[in-house]
């Protein structure tokens, strides 16, 4: 009664949007890597790989980016994680009021990226924001600049802003995962007069680890390309100190003017993230034979 | 003694959350001949409204707005729609080339979009879409079908199959059970699926400020990024334009959170 077409039919709308407009233009935009873009003129001339050497060999920008990819990406991530954690715990241990209070507590993941940058933009700036004054009474900071144009400290910008946006998102899984725990299990210990404590450390993590391990490498990879915050907030200056490999692409490609190139490093970033999802792969494989 | 610190770490958490929003609310609220002779200010001495005024009456922020919604709100009505459809294949059937599909719906979320926006322009123009709100709801619907489709499989996945056979006994096509049996069950994740893809469609910048050039087909980010290039210096218009655009998000994401966290648990009971 099955033929073998049906579930084709439920999967051909998807693929052919993914087909038209993502997949082409993505093969179209690997090709621009082997062409030199010239803006004056308006053409095209196939360089082969020469472009490819030009990132090996002589660009401290692109290694440059990629630290700061790393930093960027870690900062972000271990707070994100870290308080994202602590609240879901709170959450699911349920106070007063909590109807109220989640809702607003998950606010920071419905507002739209371009507007969290430009909000923290004025957080940071001395003229209209109170930031560098909290940072100068605490001693981060000797007077109230602005962190944004300090090339040692402009990275703690977005990365705050960063924070802000992506704790919700690890409270909702985390809290989904807390969830998903049947309760019979913490009823079972305590009558075996476990403690709260043990039974967060024996039951609940072990539990959870899995979710947890997964969406942490997941989440990894969408905040090494999540270029938007940086590009309002500092457009990668001052002097390249928030430089991501994401804004430098988009630097190349639309300030520059260089689309050839611009694929050179998207290819480059494309195969880094590809190995590391290997990688992934196979931790995925390992975990669920493990636990 | 636990419980203080309980309500100690919320209040720390609800400030982090609150201060810059609050912080923007003052700004809107500030004359402007008070904003810098007052300098950092917890609330200004007076209040005006003259600046949501502004920006709902004078601008064409009204415009930006209607055509954020439009844009929206039709991506995520088709989204939603064929990654039903898509997440049913994936959930219920299995068939050669099914773990290509989803390398594939994988891929499409790991490499830089600031790479293909010039390629994707090209497709556009050959459409005849560039600069034109049509244009931008196919571009957000093909980049937020991979998510939605794992999503809406997972839901599936967590809906018992047994159901929809019995009423494919009792005489009901596939589709019909699909119709009749199981949506009705998905129901929190169709919301979740909504919630999400309107929300990406809502925030989305990039795509936006590459594909459209013309006023009158400006969403709202595009329009705001517009703004501040242009008027960098209006720093209460622009305070009083980003808070009109947190409110929609703000009503829609509180109602269907609930919604979601549900869905991930139903999707991780199964998983």
């Amino acid at each position: 009664m099955i033929s073998i077409r049906e579930p084709w039919l439920y999967l051909a709308p998807t693929l052919l949007f993914i087909f038209l407009l993502v997949l082409v233009p993505l093969i179209t935009g690997i090709t621009y890597a082997f062409y030199d873009f010239d803006l004056i003129s308006g053409t095209k001339e196939f360089v082969g790989l020469d472009q490819f050497t030009r990132i090996l060999s002589e660009d401290a920008l692109f290694t440059k980016s990629l630290l700061n990819t790393l930093f960027w990406t870690s900062a972000s991530l271990f707070f994100q994680f870290t308080l994202g954690l602590l609240l879901a715990l709170i959450l699911n241990s349920g106070f007063r009021g909590i109807q109220l209070v989640q809702p607003v507590l998950f606010i920071p993941w419905a507002v739209p990226s371009f507007l969290i940058g430009l909000m923290w933009v004025w957080m940071f700036n001395p003229v209209t924001g109170p930031l560098p004054y909290i940072f100068e009474a605490i001693g981060i900071l000797n007077e109230p600049e602005n962190i944004l144009s300090d090339p040692d400290l402009a990275m703690w910008g977005p990365i705050v802003a960063n924070i802000w946006f992506g704790i919700p998102f690890f409270t909702i899984m985390l809290l989904a995962a807390l969830r998903s725990i049947p309760n019979d299990i913490y009823e079972a210990t305590s009558i075996d007069g476990i403690s709260g404590l043990q039974a967060f450390r024996h039951i609940t993590v072990p539990l959870i680890a899995p979710t947890i391990i997964i969406t942490l490498l997941i989440r990894a990879i969408w905040i090494s390309n999540f270029a938007e915050i940086i590009i309002v907030m500092t457009n990668g200056g001052p002097a390249n100190s928030t430089q991501i490999v994401a804004t430098y692409i988009y630097d190349t490609a639309y300030q520059k003017m260089d689309f050839g190139y611009a694929s050179v490093i998207s290819i480059a970033l494309l195969s880094l993230l590809m190995i590391y999802g290997l990688i992934l792969g196979r931790i995925r494989q390992k975990m669920t034979t493990y636990f | 003694m636990l419980n203080k610190s309980k309500y100690a770490f919320i209040m720390g958490f609800l400030i982090f959350t609150l201060f810059p929003v609050l912080w923007m609310l003052k700004i809107s609220l500030t004359p402007d001949r008070l904003l810098f002779s007052e300098g950092i200010t917890a609330w200004p001495s007076e209040i005006t409204f003259q600046h949501y005024y502004s920006v709902l009456v004078e601008g064409s922020i009204p415009d930006y707005f209607l055509n954020s919604f439009i844009v929206s709100f039709s991506t995520a009505a088709m989204v939603t729609v064929i990654a039903c459809l898509a997440g049913y294949g994936l959930s219920r059937f299995s068939f050669k080339g099914r773990t290509a599909i989803m390398t594939i719906l994988l891929i499409t979320q790991m490499f830089p979009i600031v790479m293909i926006i010039a390629p994707i322009y090209n497709v556009l123009t050959y459409i005849n879409l560039v600069d034109h709100i049509a244009g931008l709801v196919l571009v957000y619907t093909a980049f937020n079908l991979p998510f939605a489709c794992f999503l809406m499989q997972s839901f599936f996945d967590g809906s018992p199959v047994e159901l929809e056979e019995a009423a494919m006994i009792d005489g009901y096509t596939r589709f019909q059970a699909l119709e009749k049996v199981t949506l009705p069950l998905c129901l929190p994740g169709i919301g979740a699926t909504l919630g999400f893809v309107f929300t990406a469609a809502w925030s989305e910048l990039l795509f936006a400020l590459m594909f459209i050039n013309r006023q009158s087909q400006m969403t709202f980010p595009a329009g705001i990024m517009n703004f501040v290039t242009k008027f960098s210096v209006d720093w209460g218009q622009m305070a009083a334009a980003m808070i009109l655009a947190l409110i929609p998000v703000c009503i829609f994401f509180s109602y269907i959170q609930k919604f979601i966290v549900q869905g991930l648990t139903a999707g991780a009971l199964k998983g």
